[in-house]
């Protein structure tokens, strides 16, 4: 075991936790004590605003469907990729991590060049008064986009490691594919699973550059937290901006910290 | 897509696992995608053609690329310094650092936007420090690259740790009781095995800051041809109507983006090409 000089040690862990301080942590410190300017009291009553227990259903909402949605299918995508060998495999690969590589504005154009006013059904939807764009659904077509990838991508390379003998067990028992998932697969792969929907979760609260192209800010009413977040600090209310930062901020760091344990523990589970 | 399945291949749910996974891509991923790509051609290609000559987009282009090379250049040395500290060095509290260091992938880009902004504004904790020095970070480029550099560090570190937690130490220990100085021991043993995946770090970073939105607008001061990022650019073209001017920007970042991808996926391949024949040798 190559032990660095004591010396050599300390400088290295002086320089890391200077980096860390400076770059990770002061910004998150900075939001707690701009939410806690005016006192605990203030930043409370900021919350509960109106427009402001708006925009944190909406994004509850938003969040809850998104988060169905890609969990279901990605441990579809997972099993289908991970359990059968068939041509096709990689490009179905690349196309679920593909939205990681696309800007959130663009995945949010992209919705408007299909529902939009000018866009392909625009003119069908308006005439049958059925509103996707700059309403509720728009904003959820944009958080699935970019929180796609996140439950596929974290299961695959576990159940890629599962291999299939657990399942061709079962199947010969007698279970059918419900049973042999719920009961074999995802009970293995159930850090992974939990890893893989907190960052989805994580994702979807936190999501602004796509919902802010097909949301329309209407506060109290299109906006979710972080397009809240915009409209409250370009109206110089710093304390109510801050304090939902906070919130969402406080959000982020528990997710961050679960996913660590979690990855430690499948990590040692595998190996 | 043809699938063509293996003759071994007896476990249930294929079809319906095939069926859900189609629909699921195809509805989210691959149609509003082949909106965005068919688009600009609709109304011929004149549109895209004159959409190509708007000098605001390239001044926008500019600045996200410059920037965002930038941004993952300054991140490649930090990342390392961040990467090697937790793999080699005996560092209390390791488990909260490495937890932290993915802290800029899972703060909302907004809270991140907004708190950057006041860290680094003319009467923030870093930026009154530094206007006292005559510098100005806020609502100029080099906020940009601030912005970016938070957002893009945790893809050098984690591209680079798994690689240098397969290095043996022993190698440079070797290199230097070798009589190699520190500076050629870094040179010619510790960087060669580490240079491919601080490239694919690098692009990953690049890949991702290029196309970031929410982080920079707050801090960047969005002058048109000096601080206006491209995705910005695409969010004016469509409060303008310019579908076609968004789109074509939109287009020109996500290619950019897949050829860094792309570039990142073969690296991956050399590199696990060539460890797995350095093992088995």
């Amino acid at each position: 075991m190559g032990e660095p000089s004591r010396r050599g040690n300390a400088v290295l862990v002086a320089a890391t936790y200077l980096t860390v301080l400076a770059v990770l942590v002061l910004p998150v410190v900075l939001v707690m004590v701009e939410a806690l300017r005016a006192g605990l009291g203030a930043a409370w009553r900021s919350l509960l605003d109106p427009d402001a227990l708006s925009a944190i259903r909406l994004t509850l909402l938003v969040t809850l469907v998104a988060t169905i949605v890609n969990t279901a299918g990605g441990i579809m995508a997972a099993w289908l990729v991970t359990k059968y060998r068939f041509r096709g495999r990689g490009v179905l690969v690349a196309l679920i991590e593909l939205p990681i590589s696309v800007s959130p504005v663009i995945a949010g154009l992209v919705w408007l060049l299909l529902f939009g006013r000018q866009g392909w059904w625009g003119d069908w939807l308006d005439r049958h008064h059925i509103q996707i764009a700059f309403a509720t659904p728009g904003i959820v077509l944009a958080t699935l986009f970019v929180t796609f990838p996140y439950v596929a991508r974290t299961l695959m390379p576990f159940m890629e490691q599962q291999g299939r003998e657990a399942e061709e067990a079962a199947f010969l028992l007698g279970a059918g594919f419900w049973r042999t998932l719920w009961r074999v697969t995802l009970p293995d792969a159930r850090w992974a699973l939990l890893s893989g929907i907190l960052l989805t979760t994580a994702r979807a609260i936190g999501e602004f550059g796509a919902v802010s192209v097909v949301s329309g800010h209407i506060p109290g009413l299109t906006e979710t937290m972080p397009l809240h977040i915009e409209t409250l600090y370009n109206g110089y209310q710093t304390v109510a901006a801050f304090t939902m930062a906070a919130l969402l901020a406080l959000i982020a760091m528990a997710t961050v910290l679960l996913r660590s344990f979690l990855e430690h523990d499948f990590r040692k589970g595998s190996s | 897509m043809v699938f063509c399945l293996r003759r071994r291949d007896g476990l249930p749910g294929l079809s319906l696992s095939i069926a859900f996974t189609l629909v699921w891509i195809g509805l989210i991923v691959v149609l509003p995608l082949t909106a965005l790509v068919l688009r600009p051609w609709q109304d011929g290609g004149g549109v895209m053609l004159r959409a190509l000559h708007d000098t605001r987009m390239y001044a926008a282009l500019r600045v996200s690329f410059g920037c965002a090379a930038l941004a993952a250049a300054i991140d490649v040395p930090l990342g390392l310094l961040l990467a090697w500290a937790l793999v080699r060095a005996r560092l209390p509290g390791r488990r909260a650092i490495d937890a932290l260091i993915d802290l800029p992938f899972a703060l909302p880009t907004a809270v991140t936007g907004i708190t950057l902004a006041t860290l680094y504004g003319p009467t923030g904790w870093i930026g009154a420090l530094l206007a006292r020095a005559g510098i100005r970070v806020a609502y100029t480029p080099a906020g940009i690259v601030v912005a970016l550099m938070f957002v893009g560090l945790p893809f050098i570190v984690r591209a680079v740790e798994p690689v240098l937690r397969g290095l043996p130490p022993e190698l440079e220990e070797a290199g230097l009781l070798l009589g190699a100085s520190p500076v050629q021991n870094f040179r010619r043993v510790i960087l060669p095995p580490l240079l491919p995946p601080l490239v694919a770090g690098f692009s990953l970073a690049f890949a991702r800051c290029i196309g970031e939105y929410g982080s920079v607008i707050f801090i960047a001061g969005n002058q048109p041809f000096h601080s206006e990022i491209a995705p910005l650019l695409i969010v004016v073209r469509l409060q303008e109507y310019d579908y076609e001017g968004a789109t074509a920007i939109a287009l020109i970042l996500l290619l950019s983006a897949l050829v860094c991808m792309t570039g990142v996926a073969a690296l991956r391949r050399r590199v696990s090409r060539g460890l797995v024949a350095r093992g088995a040798a």
